[in-house]
């Protein structure tokens, strides 16, 4: 166990860059390409790298090691690699990588995929390429330096000699991978920056897509599980004469209680096994289970948001020290407060959990799933079975939606369990009901924030409190607070140029199971501090924007560490992936261009302006809404800005900033998961509603800014500012202020 | 019990009990696995199939009820893909994670199928009872335009 803790604890580190921080350059540069392996057709071939195998028949086979949940990798993974190597499109082959460490970082989380692993597939595909050029010139005996790659073939221009990749294969497996290579010139690209079709349109479009839910075994049983209600608890009781009577069902059996920590480890419970879903899931009805509902069995929203509204406000440990605020409030003409409060959420990916496993003959174990990280799936089915990772074999489907999720194995792991058990293969398919009340949660938040103003509305001090359950007590049960990794998702990197501020952490202690939702505690820093912006606004008579550019102040580069604060930036370097609020400003500019910011808007309509730097990008929205006849809030049009550096697909770019528009949404609406009793409320898209079609804007407007700079995420960057537009854009429109999410409890949605 | 149906053109005869939503017998007995599973409870849309011309929402819908039926699922909406909906469907990008489009396809299809050239009002009042969390609802509008366009 404390092997499994120590590992997925680093997987956890790892993922939001607590630790290391550098690229994890996974290539294998042998002094010789890896032995051509046999391809279907008998055909050999040549690997320069984990990432590519170059085939007689002239393919190219690009390995996928990150997981496809919709932000588009499995074609941006292979443009930057075909770029780089001068492969053709169409002849290429995108292979699905397994779970495996010599990959490197598979954890597909924290918008990482390019923004850390650009260096690296470019490196993949320059290591192929000139592997390839190395081939040729040896077969012709002329210097590397005279030969070059161009549209899947190598040419030696002096001599008018030419091969494709695919002849080229014989001679690769005899030369040395050369261990030093230069990347392409950027006018050089040929597909990054372009807009390529996404890979997996034709299958998407015509049900042949696979998914975790899809994977069908011979001999395999279906099951569906019934957990306990509250965190901690246990069955006291279990009838389950009922169930067995259902027809098809074969197994009903108890898996072994949770645990603490609970890292990604099943929650327990009692699976019914039989020879099809439904038959599983009527089996499990009939389950007469009478619970202990253990150490959480109190816990209760209602309660909970009262203490910690009241932690938030007493104050906590400083994150952040600047100035001297105390001195500053004592001389303010003006002090504003203001409380902030964001519910728990769920992912609701469409894709419910779900994982197939099967034992192999070797002691190991198979499973087909829904992961966004297999290696960390891996870790945990070894833990739960007893054995070694390496007998651990992880096919990553495609995921029908993650949101942070599917970082997590338990359902793998509860796959395994179930397939050792039975000895026969079993899929596992939670319900929407298991997805919302066992999942793992976004944390709820609750932030005080106070501003001092001079007499000309400038703002000298700002002091703010954020207190929330922490990740991190789903790896440390004794975890009571916020961690410095989540303060710097949206916290301790303040932008603005006040130059009195203090910025603090209350305690608060975890009673659900806490997980990551895409962009994390940003959602909730990012509301507030938004909004409280716009609050400053008004206080000091101004334009929104003109005052939100006043605020982030003249160009320069934020180091929250100058004033005391542990920030790692992502697990990146400043110097690479600065904080500059000059960068910040232009999307400010751009988005409030693109609204129309200014023209004059009739009664009861209005604009709200948000701007937020996450994940090393920067996205600025803009929200029109009004209220209708019935007081609820519609949200016309918004408009988004994202500075991301360097993109390698502008339309996959675009469309998630698109999604992360109703996202936002459907965050700010409708999203809130509540406890009674320890278990949670909500259950279903009745109960926990997310933006439909008929909610949804007219036109989402997106603009990619220009920037030379490396590359920023994209996945999650989208997310935080939409709910803090729409909350401005209310207020606009209506002058109430509205502070807490959902906006449907003020009676908006 | 032995239950007659035919899906995508073909008869088949399926070994199920005539309770079962249709849902679990096209994933579970006839191996369709196009047809997802989002809420099993009419929410969301996922398990939309088309039986006698009418979107039905499989989850709910007992298989009894589609004896003497005619069921198109995803896989059999056109013979190579190319029904207009599914070309427009690649033309503008629409899916990203893809989960929700076979039931986003069937509603849209069946839309066209009764009004050649919907508003975006028609749209939206087709098209709500389906849910797609990535939000792709602006590409979906744009693009059941462009099918209306493209079969005009």
């Amino acid at each position: 166990m404390s092997n499994l803790e120590r590992i997925s604890r680093r997987e956890f580190l790892e993922r939001t860059g607590k630790v290391g921080g550098g690229l994890i350059f996974a290539l294998t540069l042998t002094s010789a390409c890896q032995p051509g392996k046999d391809d279907s057709d008998g055909k050999s071939s040549v690997a320069p790298n984990v990432y590519v195998n170059i085939r007689e028949d002239g393919v190219v086979e690009i390995y996928c090691h990150r997981s496809e949940m919709g932000q588009g990798i499995r074609t941006c993974l292979p443009q930057i690699i075909a770029d780089e190597m001068d492969a053709d499109w169409d002849s290429i082959e995108i292979i699905q990588a397994l779970g495996d460490e010599k990959y490197g970082d598979q954890n597909t989380d924290g918008s990482t995929s390019i923004r850390r692993h650009f260096d690296l597939l470019r490196t993949a595909g320059a290591s192929a390429r000139e592997t390839l050029i190395a081939a040729a010139a040896a077969t012709w005996d002329v210097p590397t330096a005279e030969c070059m790659t161009r549209e899947h073939a190598v040419h030696h221009e002096t001599s008018g000699r030419s091969a494709g990749f695919g002849e080229l294969v014989g001679a690769a497996a005899e030369v040395a991978v050369p261990e030093d290579v230069s990347f392409k010139s950027p006018d050089d690209y040929r597909y990054i920056g372009q807009s390529m079709d996404i890979v997996d349109g034709f299958a998407m479009t015509t049900g042949q897509a696979a998914y975790g839910i899809d994977t069908v075994l011979p001999d395999m049983l279906y099951a569906s599980i019934e957990r306990c209600p509250a965190i901690g608890g246990s069955a006291k009781s279990v009838d389950d004469a009922a169930a067995k009577a259902v027809a098809g069902v074969s197994h009903v059996l108890q898996l072994p209680d949770a645990t603490s920590p609970l890292l990604f480890n099943p929650l327990g419970g009692i699976a019914v096994l039989a020879d099809n879903t439904w038959a599983a899931q009527k089996g499990r009805e009939a389950l007469e289970i009478e619970w202990d509902l253990g150490a959480n069995a109190d816990h209760d929203s209602a309660d909970y948001r009262e203490a910690l509204t009241s932690s938030a406000q007493s104050g906590g440990r400083i994150a952040l020290d600047r100035g001297d605020v105390d001195a500053a409030f004592s001389n303010a003409d003006t002090i504003h407060e203001a409380d902030y409060f964001a519910p728990h959420l769920s992912q609701v990916p469409m894709e419910p959990p779900a994982a197939t496993a099967r034992m192999t003959e070797d002691g190991g174990c198979e499973v087909w799933a829904c992961t966004q990280d297999p290696q960390a799936a891996q870790d945990t089915v070894a833990g739960v079975l007893g054995i070694d990772k390496s007998l651990v074999k992880v096919n990553v489907t495609l995921l029908g939606g993650g949101f942070g999720r599917k970082s997590k194995g338990d359902f793998i792991a509860e796959a395994a369990w179930l397939a050792r058990e039975t000895e026969r293969p079993v899929k596992v398919t939670w319900t929407r009901e298991d997805d919302i009340r066992h999942g793992f949660l976004h944390s709820v938040s609750a932030q005080h924030v106070k501003a001092g103003l001079d007499a000309d509305g400038n703002t000298t001090a700002w002091q703010q409190c954020t207190a929330f359950p922490s990740i991190f007590s789903t790896f440390d049960a004794t975890t009571t607070g916020p961690v410095e990794m989540e303060l710097g998702l949206g916290f301790s990197d303040n932008p603005y140029a006040i130059p009195n501020m203090r910025l603090e952490a209350a305690n608060a202690k975890a009673h659900l199971r806490i997980g990551w939702l895409r962009s994390v505690c940003n959602i909730y820093h990012a509301f507030a501090n938004c909004c409280f912006v716009d609050e400053l606004a008004y206080l000091a008579g101004a334009d929104p924007k003109d005052h939100l550019l006043k605020l982030l102040g003249p160009p320069r580069l934020v180091d929250p560490t100058a004033d005391g604060a542990v920030y790692d930036n992502y697990g990146q370097g400043v110097d690479t992936h600065p904080i500059d609020t000059g960068r910040i400003a232009a999307v400010v500019d751009k988005v409030a261009e693109m609204a129309g910011w200014g023209r004059v808007m009739g009664q009861g309509r209005g604009l709200g302006i948000a701007v937020h730097r996450s994940f090393l990008s920067t996205v600025g929205t803009v929200a029109e809404v009004s209220v209708g006849g019935d007081g609820k809030l519609v949200v016309h049009e918004l408009w988004t800005a994202i500075d991301a550096g360097l993109v390698i697909n502008p339309d996959r770019v675009t469309s998630q900033m698109e999604g992360a528009g109703i996202f936002g949404m459907s965050l700010a609406l409708h999203g809130e998961i509540t406890a009674k009793n320890g278990a949670v409320v909500q259950g279903n898209f009745d109960t926990y509603p997310v933006v439909r079609m008929n909610e949804a804007p007219a036109t989402i407007n997106v603009h990619i800014m220009d920037v030379d700079a490396p590359p920023g995420g994209v996945g999650e960057p989208g997310v935080p500012p939409v709910a803090p537009a729409i909350a401005n854009a209310y207020f606009a429109a209506t002058g109430n202020r509205v502070r807490e999410l959902p906006l449907r409890n003020s009676g908006l949605a | 019990m032995a239950v007659d149906l035919v899906i995508n053109g073909q008869s088949v005869v399926l070994d199920v009990d005539p309770e079962m939503p249709l849902l679990w017998v096209l994933r579970d007995a006839a191996g369709l696995t196009g047809t997802k599973y989002g809420c099993g409870k009419a929410l969301c849309g996922s398990c939309n199939v088309n039986v006698d011309g009418q979107v039905v929402r499989s989850c709910v819908f007992p298989v009894s009820a589609a004896v003497g039926k005619s069921v198109t699922t995803i896989e059999g909406l056109s013979e190579d893909g190319d029904h207009p909906v599914q070309v427009a469907w690649r033309e503008l990008n629409v899916p990203q994670c893809g989960y929700c489009q076979s039931g986003q396809i069937i509603s849209a299809a069946a839309l066209l199928e009764r009004n050649p050239q919907p508003s975006d009002d028609d749209i939206d009042n087709a098209m709500s009872g389906n849910i797609c969390r990535c939000g792709t609802y602006t590409r979906i509008r744009a693009a059941i335009h462009r099918a209306a366009e493209d079969q005009s």
